[in-house]
């Protein structure tokens, strides 16, 4: 297939545009010197990258990315901004001058991605027939052959949250202790 | 895609718009209304009989007053919170099945805006997303107080929109074992809920076969939950006028703020229509069809749907006139401490109940 080929069918020229908004954002999410811009460009290229699930009529998928990234965490990212610092103008010390490590483990990581999904994938092409897939498949393929790999991700998730709790809370001495418990 | 079903598509989505302008407009005049007549007050009686034209009257107001943007406001993301607050309201009642689907030639007309087949779902994705329009709004306008409401409206749409998501799984659970397999679609759990409990037991063939009666713990979870989500008394500590001003929209005038006003009134209105939709049955009801004429018997089904959804938004409204206002500290706890839980145990206990009842006893 030929470029001309293939820009021409009007899908390609959708998943071009919004892979560009996803790399445009994905790039200001990293280059920007206001930490509630960078916060909103991430959830440009989230929403971009719903947007190329939804093209592939995975929509189970598009949208439990929609509530979970764009509705749950990147609001308690907004959450946590607004209630350490709240900055409304620019912040000079948002961008680290360590730009070499970051670089070359990001193009590492994506060389390694592109090398996976091709050698996994190769030319051959999703089959979209343009209905949707049904939830039920999602939900049994979890819960049945990915039933371990699932519970593994509960488990670190499980984890994480202890550990957020343990590095949060700070024990009280009996004095303050009376003081809560009498409001 | 053929003309007549680019037509119905477009006819189902205009409606569902104009539907719900109307009922907002109606809702916001209803509430000034109930409010007054349980405080033993008059109400807006001018525009109109009844005062039923104030709603117009307001919004032509707003409509030709200056919309002032202050100095120290965020220019883009100013102009952009009043539409991020007002799309996600509108796209949530898209999914709402809102009459009996009826026949045109050979073309099925669905009175509903789309039937997505993760219906619940997305009204879930974009309830999530309506906090943007908040928290955009109130960080933006480079004030202290829409701010600190901002701040409030996110801490409180997350830990709520988690018991309103588990009271929903418990119906969708429920759904599941009323049909073949599960379904998150909107108008397939209106279907499920039509007809009467009779299999069950003759005594009950009076009943309506709604989700009310054996989810009745997960509506009251709903019902907690979705007051909160919508910022509404007594959980509006968003826009406390004692503490806050205005909250978030202190900075907003003209016809901005009427956006978020009327955001906050399509919410309302759109979240008692899941609700009613979810455990009440949404349009199902008797049509007698046959013995009535066709016109009448086809609207019935949207004048129960009404009905049910206006037995919701006047609980909203009466709990407005009934309770004061939570303190922080109670709200968090309410939504963390005991919706959470008690959403998590009525869904464990509901599954197991069901399970039994499916596969019978794991022992036996």
């Amino acid at each position: 297939m030929t470029f001309v080929d293939w820009i021409s069918a009007p899908v390609n020229w959708v998943f071009t545009i919004i892979g560009l908004v996803v790399i445009f954002s994905g790039f200001r999410v990293v280059t920007s010197r206001n930490i509630v811009h960078a916060a909103l460009y991430l959830v440009g290229a989230l929403g971009g990258t719903a947007g190329l699930f939804l093209m592939l009529s995975a929509e189970f998928v598009a949208w439990v990315l929609v509530l979970v990234y764009i509705g749950a965490v990147i609001v308690l990212f907004l959450f946590g901004i607004m209630i350490t610092r709240a900055p409304t103008g620019l912040d000079e010390s948002l961008n680290s001058d360590h730009t070499a490590l970051p670089a070359l483990l990001a193009s590492g990581f994506f060389l390694m991605m592109s090398w996976a999904s091709i050698d996994a994938f190769g030319t051959q092409v999703i089959d979209s027939t343009g209905e949707p897939v049904p939830t039920e498949i999602i939900g049994e393929s979890l819960f049945g052959r990915f039933v371990i790999p699932f519970e593994v991700v509960s488990f670190v998730l499980l984890a994480a949250l202890i550990g957020g709790i343990t590095l949060a809370r700070r024990d009280l001495s009996p004095a303050e202790e009376e003081e809560r418990s009498a409001v | 895609m053929s003309w007549p079903e680019f037509g119905i598509i477009a006819f189902r989505v205009v409606v569902t718009f104009v539907l719900l302008l109307v009922v907002t407009v109606i809702n916001v005049w209803a509430e000034r209304k109930i409010l007054a007549d349980m405080q033993s007050r008059i109400g807006p009686s001018r525009a109109g009989p009844w005062g039923i034209l104030q709603t117009v009257a307001d919004g032509l107001k707003l409509f030709f007053k200056e919309s002032v943007i202050p100095r120290k406001v965020e220019l883009g993301m100013y102009l952009l919170a009043p539409f991020l607050a007002i799309i996600p309201a509108f796209l949530i009642f898209m999914m709402v099945p809102w009459g009996k689907p009826f026949m045109i030639g050979d073309h099925e007309v669905a009175l509903q805006g789309a039937d997505l087949n993760i219906g619940l779902l997305f009204i879930l994705a974009m309830s999530s997303m309506a906090v943007y329009g908040v928290v955009l709004a109130g960080w933006s306008s480079g004030s202290k107080y829409p701010l600190l409401g901002a701040v409030r409206a996110t801490a409180q749409a997350i830990s709520y929109e988690a018991a309103m998501g588990l009271a929903m799984v418990a119906v969708v659970v429920f759904t599941a074992t009323q049909g073949e397999g599960g379904t998150l679609s909107m108008a397939e759990i209106v279907e499920r809920q039509t007809g009467t409990w009779g299999d069950i037991s003759p005594v009950l063939s009076f009943v309506p076969r709604w989700n009310l009666f054996p989810q009745f713990v997960a509506f009251v979870i709903f019902l907690v939950a979705i007051v909160a989500e919508t910022n509404r008394a007594p959980f509006d500590l968003v826009e406390a006028e004692q503490e806050l001003v205005g909250g978030f929209h202190t900075e907003y005038s003209g016809m901005r703020f009427a956006m978020f006003f009327l955001a906050e009134y399509v919410n309302i209105f759109s979240m008692s229509a899941i609700a009613a939709t979810l455990f009440l049955g949404g349009w199902a009801g008797p049509t007698f069809e046959g013995s009535l004429p066709g016109l009448i018997s086809g609207s019935l089904p949207t004048i129960y749907f009404l009905i049910k959804t206006y037995a919701i938004v006047f609980i909203f409204f009466w709990l407005r006139a009934t309770l004061p206002r939570l303190r922080y500290d109670q709200l968090m706890t309410l939504g963390w401490k005991r919706l959470i839980p008690a959403a998590l145990t009525w869904l464990v206990i509901s599954t197991v109940a069901i399970g039994f009842r499916q596969f019978g006893a794991p022992w036996s």
